[in-house]
């Protein structure tokens, strides 16, 4: 039996009306290597965070050792031996792999000493890299290793990696695993965290589920088939869905073998994305983050231009034709980030209601403003959508996520659209403004427009939902009726390659 | 204004009377008759092109090349009036005016289509096309626009002195020409673009927000030739205005740098249109003052030039305060947290 190193005992952490994490106990075992899973916003950064001493829990307490621990900031957990390897590198493209391993390091040695032991390290944990190249040059999977030899280099006891292959080529994850299971061997306690099931089912002997900011099970993947993990995170509380499918309208929006690479470094590309929607229907597109989502957005909303008839509006190919000219034909978007792209932050909601809606709301005339128009239409968004702000004036960044979605969302409706496109529509909204947004979805389709929701929220999705689709790694599956789909179904398509065609290689 | 008394001091000169030189005797000092008119000649290439960089500047593109277009506007425009010397039109100082805002604009165009098409860097573009433009200059006054009866002098016939190219000044003893008429004309326009147009509005998204840019609607490509050609159409006119008007003819050192000034004066008017009218004023006037100073103080033109400069940098330190805090952190080992000043949100960028 191998010894408890990191035990979590009744962590509870509350924000403004969202409980990260409530009551987690588990226990990390030294030289084991141990997986954290979840959705996305079921808690999992929250804890890592706080064991990293990044956030201060409201309740529970935590043993390293059979020592009380309770780092009051990140350099207190290192020094107790507790190291993390970030999702999003923070190193400096100008200055060698050395000189910001000593950056990151307390009490650096002399250059050419640290040389010596990054190369020495490096050698012993398999992890190929030459301490003296600009960090600029590497590849994602290299600046990894730096970060990685950079916790090495402190001799911890735990280390914790937040999503170590989401920007990974197969070649780099199959050289992270044995590094990983390296350390395991002598003894290293690994916090593992992830939502690829067969990445866990390879390399973990323990899991713990966390769903909505609980520990929902526990179980040895290794036993453990993807597809009941799925089901455990995805929870037996998801609700079935009861909306009768729409009678089937005309086709309003057609995607037909849309493949695009990313315009983004480590975006992800789309393959072969096919579905169509028609009047008066709701598809639903799930899938974890990062999976093609923005991509299939932004090829959509014109920011990407793709080939003609990749994109089709009422049979008319508009893969090629801009933002403006899509507006103008009736299709409408919603990007996820609302602050910097669906809205300038520091402009005002008039302005910004005139960002979208100069074209279908007539608000510009031989290219002059009509602020008055502008200023109404951001007055009816208010209003109509229950936006809380002293008025049209005020600059966007003033206001919450909630009441600047809901502004966005508004802002798009108002438009009458005949095809709408939203990406996480209520993504960090409170559950009155998610509710709103989702029923002027909903009454949106119900007088005839084709609506398109893409979400990581299953619940969501399965409450407004006529049809069903999963995006995994840039493919989207076959879209299918969502009453009467079963949470095991559910779990296949998010899971996509790793259920139905577990040979896909990674 | 302190340190450039101290400046003065540290010259063995009074700081005070150096200070009262340079801001107050060009408008109210003994030769003010002479020294006024000159503020407007001054400041009006200057107005002219820095509201046009504005627009750029305020989108994210940068063009760092307004005097090789101010050259370049200068040459064309007198090239196409001496094509037709000594023709007495009425039509041919607008013809000139037009050619001197083409080939501006043509100059700007070598930059723009290179980064829309290739995606080079404007800014290094432009800047070499300046030395490109001033060796065109020498090349102009010594070759093809030489003044047949100049004895072989180098520069071209004296366009201010006739009269079908002449741009003369307007209202006697004020410095009032077509140029800074134009000027004011170009701030109006600005104004009105930047607030009521949606190409200004354009331009102000593309400059806060990018990708709401992008999601908006527009066309980078088209903003990228749309801001370089409005600037560089602007300082073309302004050089036209400047060689049949104060300059007179085309000659090798006809330029003065007001390409470059210009870009200090934009950023002095915190790209609006009305600061940089006032931006324009100001940075005449240390010119003028400077001169005066030179001459009645004895002040090194260095020194003159280094108390600009901080002039400059004063100010815009000042607005990089207000928009952010310094931290000073006790030991810089923590990588992603030090030394990074702090974006507050007290401080609206505007």
């Amino acid at each position: 039996m191998k010894d408890v190193l990191l035990a979590i005992r009744g962590l509870t952490k509350t924000y403004p009306g969202v409980v990260a994490n409530s009551d987690v106990s588990f226990d990390v075992k030294a030289g084991s290597v141990h997986a954290l899973l979840g959705e996305n916003g079921a808690g999992k950064s929250t804890l890592v965070k706080t064991i990293y001493g990044l956030v201060r829990p409201d309740a529970g307490s935590m043993t390293l050792a059979g020592q009380p621990y309770a780092p009051a900031e990140p350099r207190a957990a290192r020094a107790a031996g507790v190291a993390m390897v970030f999702q999003h590198f923070s190193l400096f493209d100008a200055l060698s792999v050395a000189e910001n391993i000593a950056l990151g390091m307390e009490g650096p040695p002399p250059m050419r000493d640290l040389a010596a032991r990054i190369t020495q390290v490096s050698r012993d944990y398999g992890l190929p890299l030459d301490p003296h190249r600009t960090v600029g040059d590497l590849s994602a999977g290299e600046r990894q290793r730096v970060e990685i030899i950079r916790c090495l280099l402190q001799s911890p006891r735990l280390l914790i990696m937040d999503e170590p292959t989401s920007v990974l080529t197969p070649q780099e994850v199959e050289i992270l695993f044995r590094t990983l299971r390296r350390l395991r061997e002598e003894g290293l306690a690994i916090l593992y965290i992830s939502h690829k099931l067969e990445e866990i089912r390879a390399l973990c002997e323990e899991a713990t589920i966390l769903r909505l900011g609980k520990v929902v099970a526990t179980c040895d993947p290794r036993a453990t088939s993807a597809r009941q993990m799925a089901e455990m995170m995805v929870g037996g509380t998801l609700r079935i869905p009861t909306r009768a499918p729409s009678p089937g309208g005309e086709t309003a929006l057609e995607v037909q073998g849309l493949s695009a690479s990313s315009p983004r470094l480590h975006g992800t590309s789309l393959k072969g994305v096919t579905f169509s929607v028609s009047k008066g229907e709701v598809l639903g597109i799930g899938g974890v983050a990062g999976n093609g989502q923005d991509e299939l957005l932004l090829a959509l909303s014109g920011e990407m231009r793709v080939a003609p008839g990749m994109v089709r509006l009422k049979g008319e190919p508009i893969g090629r034709c801009r933002p403006s000219d899509r507006r103008a034909r009736g299709l409408l978007c919603a990007p996820e980030e609302r602050n910097g792209h669906a809205s300038a932050p520091d402009m005002s909601l008039i302005e910004n209601a005139f960002l979208t809606g100069k074209v279908r709301e007539g608000l510009a005339r031989n290219g002059f403003v009509s602020w008055a128009g502008a200023r109404d239409f951001a007055e009816r968004i208010i209003k109509d959508f229950d936006v809380r702000t002293p008025g049209p004036q005020v600059a966007a960044r003033a206001l919450s996520g909630g009441n600047l979605q809901k502004f966005v969302i508004g802002r798009e409706i108002l438009q009458r659209p005949e095809v709408l496109v939203v990406n996480q529509p209520t993504w960090g909204v409170d559950a009155a403004a998610a509710a709103a947004i989702r029923q002027a979805l909903l009454d949106l389709a119900a007088n005839g427009a084709a609506v398109v929701v893409v979400s990581q929220d299953l619940d969501e999705l399965m409450e407004i939902s006529d049809r069903f689709a999963a995006l995994n790694e840039g493919r989207l599956s076959a879209a299918r009726p969502a009453r009467g789909l079963t949470v095991e179904e559910i779990g296949l398509m998010l899971g996509g390659a790793h259920g139905m065609e577990v040979a896909h290689v990674h | 204004m302190v340190a450039g008394g101290l400046l003065f001091a540290a010259l063995g000169k009074d700081p005070f009377v150096a200070i009262r030189t340079i801001f107050w005797d060009p408008l109210f000092g003994d030769f003010a008759s002479y020294t006024r008119p000159q503020l407007l000649i001054k400041a009006g290439p200057l107005i002219l092109i820095a509201t046009g960089l504005s627009f750029g500047f305020r989108a994210g593109i940068w063009n760092i090349g307004a005097e090789g277009q101010y050259v370049l506007g200068a040459i064309t425009g007198a090239a196409v009036g001496l094509a037709v010397y000594p023709s007495e039109s009425r039509l041919i100082f607008p013809l000139m005016v037009v050619a001197g805002a083409l080939g501006g604009f043509a100059w700007a165009m070598i930059p723009a289509l290179l980064k829309v098409r290739f995606g080079t860097n404007e800014i290094l573009v432009s800047l070499m096309l300046v030395y490109v433009a001033t060796n065109l200059l020498a090349w102009a006054a010594l070759g093809p626009l030489q003044n047949p009866e100049g004895r072989g002098f180098p520069g071209s016939r004296n366009l201010s002195q006739w009269s079908a190219s002449a741009n003369p000044e307007l209202i006697a003893g004020t410095g009032m020409h077509w140029g800074v008429v134009t000027a004011f004309a170009a701030v109006i326009a600005a104004y009105v673009l930047l607030a009521r147009h949606s190409f200004g509005f354009n331009v102000r998204l593309a400059g806060q927000a990018p990708r709401a840019a992008a999601f908006a609607g527009v066309n980078p490509s088209r903003l990228v030739v749309a801001c370089m050609g409005l600037s560089g159409a602007l300082a073309g006119v302004a050089g036209l205005f400047e060689v049949t008007g104060p300059a007179g003819q085309i000659s090798i050192d006809f330029n003065v740098g007001y390409g470059f000034t210009a870009i200090i004066v934009a950023f002095l008017g915190r790209l609006h249109p009305i600061g940089i009218l006032l931006a324009g004023l100001l940075m005449a006037l240390t010119y003028i003052g400077g001169e005066i100073a030179q001459t009645q103080l004895g002040l090194p033109a260095a020194a003159i030039q280094m108390f600009q400069g901080m002039l400059l940098f004063f100010l815009l330190a000042m607005d990089l305060l207000v928009q952010f805090r310094l931290r000073w952190k006790a030991r810089a080992i923590e990588v992603p947290r030090t030394v990074i000043p702090q974006a507050s949100p007290a401080g609206e960028a505007r």
